[in-house]
């Protein structure tokens, strides 16, 4: 196992692949918009943290995940504020954010 | 134990318990305050790393920004005081069954796989070499995705007022 003060590589991934599943868990288990985009926020900051482990675990010369997921935070928050924008779209049209209600393009 | 290792397991079991809040609260706020301490706790994994820059990126834009985003449009959208009914069983069960089934399968994959050690001292990642490699056109530049990411985000800016101004009041007859 591969050390850096103290904290073996597998800690890290461990931790986050739980972190991912927990957001798939949410994803398919809720019905509100918000929660579902909170799931989907918890899913890529599991992947940045991968991507984080990995760099400084076996590329500390470089930086190449340093920066993949810097510019992962960047579309996370451009795609926050459009699926946001949507969100309030849908509450001004149907008045809910529950996607089962929200059903009208659907046939 | 060293003091870093206690630092992990705080901030594991932080992450670890607030993931789940997150994913099962039934108050939608309360859903959201254990988001935000999930992605505080992530910030110090990575000060653990020592990437000091993208702690201060995480704790900014994702801990700042992102969080506000969410709890603006809660309180926008929902009523704070009520409740998600809770999930039906099967689903819950089934939802579980898959995410664990995956959970399994991955942590077997990486507990059986031996990474390969880079034996290179963990440095710290000096600011100066952040800032030139974002702007750098040569092997080791981000100039282009850093270039792309900027259009994406006036793209995203543009598309998020569009959508969500409101439109002429005849077009717009909400469907009822």
């Amino acid at each position: 196992m591969i050390m850096n003060s103290g904290i073996p590589l597998e800690f890290y991934l461990v931790l986050a692949t739980v972190m991912f599943f927990t957001g798939i868990y949410g994803f398919l288990t809720r019905r509100n918009l918000i929660t579902m985009l909170m799931s989907v926020e918890l899913i890529l900051n599991s992947v940045n943290i991968n991507f984080m482990a990995f760099n400084r675990f076996l590329f500390p010369g470089k930086l190449e995940g340093h920066f993949f997921s810097l510019f992962v935070i960047a579309v996370a928050a451009a795609e926050a504020a459009v699926a946001i924008a949507i969100i309030i779209n849908i509450y001004r049209r149907f008045t809910t954010i529950n996607v089962e209600d929200v059903n009208q393009m659907k046939y | 134990m060293e003091a870093k290792q206690i630092m992990f397991a705080i901030f594991a079991l932080v992450i670890v318990v607030f993931s789940v809040l997150t994913v099962t609260s039934r108050r939608i706020l309360r859903a959201a305050v254990s988001l935000l301490m999930v992605l505080i706790a992530t910030a110090g994994l990575y000060f653990l790393l020592s990437y000091q820059f993208m702690a201060a990126v995480q704790l900014t834009l994702y801990a700042g920004g992102i969080v506000v985003l969410i709890i603006f449009s809660i309180l926008l959208t929902s009523q704070i005081s009520h409740k998600f009914e809770r999930i039906e069983t099967k689903k819950a069960l089934f939802s579980a069954l898959a995410a664990v089934a995956g959970a399994v399968v991955v942590i077997t994959t990486i507990l059986n796989h031996s990474f390969s050690a880079d034996s290179a001292a963990a440095a710290e990642v000096d600011m100066h070499l952040i800032g030139h490699s974002l702007l750098e056109t040569g092997r080791d530049g981000y100039v282009l995705p850093f270039e792309v990411i900027s259009v994406l985000l006036v793209a995203a800016m543009i598309g998020a007022i569009v959508i969500a101004k409101k439109g002429s009041p005849h077009k717009d007859e909400p469907a009822k």
